[in-house]
């Protein structure tokens, strides 16, 4: 291949990428309301969005729902990685295939079967709802990251701490979790980032009463767009990429 | 119970418990669904039957798999003949730049892909940004209609699933022995048999791995029809949501969804079946 054609094809392709969220970032400071022309400067969409509370409200429930659900899935995904990595128990492999299985489902088909069980189970859809079907799908993605950080240490580390008279949960808060933390708080990110981009899981397991930013920007896109998105989806999009980028760089440090 | 045994099977149960109660008995909730009768009142009623499965294959609900399927194969190849070549040559950029390469690939694929097909909404409007550069440059006169047609879906499809195909090809191709593709230079081959021969072969496992994560999500994006193809291109996924939220049909949906699950079930399994096949070519 050719320079000149490489450097088309790799151009093309993030221009691709990035060209329409570029276009979305930069309209969310013009200053017209419908067209897509430019019209100067202006940060009123910013203001608008200050004034909106039902959208304040819902990108608060969004934040609260992805700082709850990320703990609780790195604790429990934490805890999880270090029992199957140092014990042996029935049910090991179906646990692990559970775990892949989830990666891999489609997220519609994880939508609508949490949604039946909530509904079997008389659970209203809301908060809880929503926080046990993110941590659900927040959970391998921990596991798979925190197991193979863990599976790279010398066993014998947790032999001697054990020799020198430390207890089981000591094992784990003492030497395991410090050793760890890299990975432990590249889950924690990652999860957070996925639990505030969600669209499809939420959409089933979501009710009236708890609005989440997602789906309230599906709706608002759905019934006509507004200035406000934009500047909503600018804010949300350098949030992501902060959070991306923190989580980048730990991963960089498990490597290490 | 001595201590350790506890906390053991604390850490155990706990995890176990999770997925059993919200990954397995919802997973087998929604396949017992799925060969039952619908009922109004309690959304479905016991009578096994096959009812739900041979309705599938009802013309008019057949078309929606037929159509679902030729989008999701039409958007994965898109995918391909786009990452390919793209993935090839991010795999033999320079050390230093390899990362940051990388890095912008991977920060649209941690983006909410909502926010990027509303971006293309933009984009596509009769008012948007690519009809106003085209009746700029004189090459249209009236507004071109690009939103809500199959050709923004497909857009939006490729858009939103680009980084899963172009992440597992770079992957394979970043580890590929570059003094293979020599020798077999040494040898008299061509660039074209080079490349069929050596490099296609061995990328096989990432493009196969490319293709399953993109395939099966194409199917469950609701949203993007939704947005880029104005309700009008119904795919598996605007199905399956109709099905439980507007048609109120649990056992109908169920029924969809395992047809997604089986297909998943059958991609990996061809996956796990070629790509130990290789590694075995590979070891000899």
């Amino acid at each position: 291949m050719t320079r000149w054609l490489k450097i088309s094809w790799v151009s093309a392709v993030f221009t691709f990428l990035y060209g329409p969220l570029l276009v979305l970032m930069v309209f969310s400071f013009n200053q017209a309301r419908y067209t897509t022309s430019w019209q100067g400067f202006s940060l009123k969409w910013y203001m608008r969005l200050l004034d909106n509370p039902q959208l304040l409200d819902a990108f608060f429930n969004s934040l609260t729902v992805a700082l709850i659900s990320s703990m609780v899935a790195t604790a429990l995904g934490t805890l999880g990685a270090f029992a199957v990595s140092r014990y042996r128990f029935a049910g090991r492999k179906l646990f692990f295939g559970l775990v892949y299985s989830v990666m891999m489902s489609p997220d519609i088909v994880m939508g609508i079967s949490l949604l039946m069980l909530f509904v079997l189970a008389g659970l209203t859809p809301g908060f809880l709802t929503l926080l046990i079907a993110h941590v659900t799908f927040c959970l391998p993605f921990v596991i798979v990251l925190v197991h193979a950080r863990i599976s790279g240490f010398d066993p014998a580390v947790v032999d001697a701490a054990r020799d020198l008279g430390a207890r089981e949960h000591e094992v784990f808060y003492k030497i395991i979790v410090p050793m760890i933390l890299p990975a432990v708080l590249a889950g924690w990110l990652l999860s957070f980032t996925l639990s505030l981009d969600d669209v499809i899981i939420s959409f089933f397991v979501t009710g009236p009463g708890f609005e989440i930013l997602p789906l309230k920007i599906y709706s608002m896109v759905k019934l006509g767009v507004t200035p406000e998105v934009n500047a909503l989806c600018t804010v949300l999009f350098l949030l992501t990429l902060a959070a991306v980028s923190a989580a980048h760089v730990l991963t960089k440090e498990i490597k290490r | 119970m001595n201590e350790r045994q506890g906390f053991k099977f604390i850490a155990v149960f706990l995890n176990m418990a999770w997925f059993a109660s919200f990954v397995l008995i919802p997973g087998l909730m929604v396949v017992g669904i799925s060969f039952m009768t619908r009922d109004t009142g309690t959304f479905f009623s016991p009578p096994l039957t096959l009812t739900q499965y041979r309705e599938l294959l009802d013309p008019v609900y057949a078309k929606v798999l037929g159509t679902s399927l030729i989008f999701s194969l039409n958007t994965t190849l898109l995918c391909l003949f786009i990452s390919y070549p793209f993935a090839w040559i991010l795999s033999r950029a320079s050390k230093h730049r390899r990362p940051l390469l990388l890095m912008m690939v991977i920060i649209p694929f941690w983006t909410s892909s909502l926010i990027r097909t509303y971006a293309l909404v933009i984009l596509m409007k009769a008012n948007g940004i690519i009809n106003t550069l085209l009746s700029a440059a004189g090459i249209v006169s009236e507004p071109v209609t690009l939103l809500y047609t199959d050709f923004a879906v497909y857009v939006g499809l490729v858009y939103s699933l680009l980084p899963f195909m172009i992440l597992p090809l770079y992957a394979v191709m970043e580890k590929m022995d570059l003094r293979l593709l020599e020798a077999a230079r040494d040898l008299g081959a061509n660039t074209l048999q080079v490349f069929v021969h050596v490099v296609l072969p061995l990328s096989f496992p990432g493009v196969l791995a490319g293709c399953i994560m993109v395939f099966l999500p194409a199917m469950g994006l609701f949203y993007v029809p939704d947005l880029l193809g104005g309700a009008k291109t119904m795919l598996m996924g605007n199905f399956i949501k109709n099905q439980f939220l507007t048609a109120m049909n649990w056992p109908f949906g169920s029924a969809a969804s395992v047809f997604l699950l089986v297909l998943m079930g059958l991609m990996l399994i061809i996956y796990f079946t070629f790509s130990r096949r290789f590694n075995r070519h590979q070891a000899l």
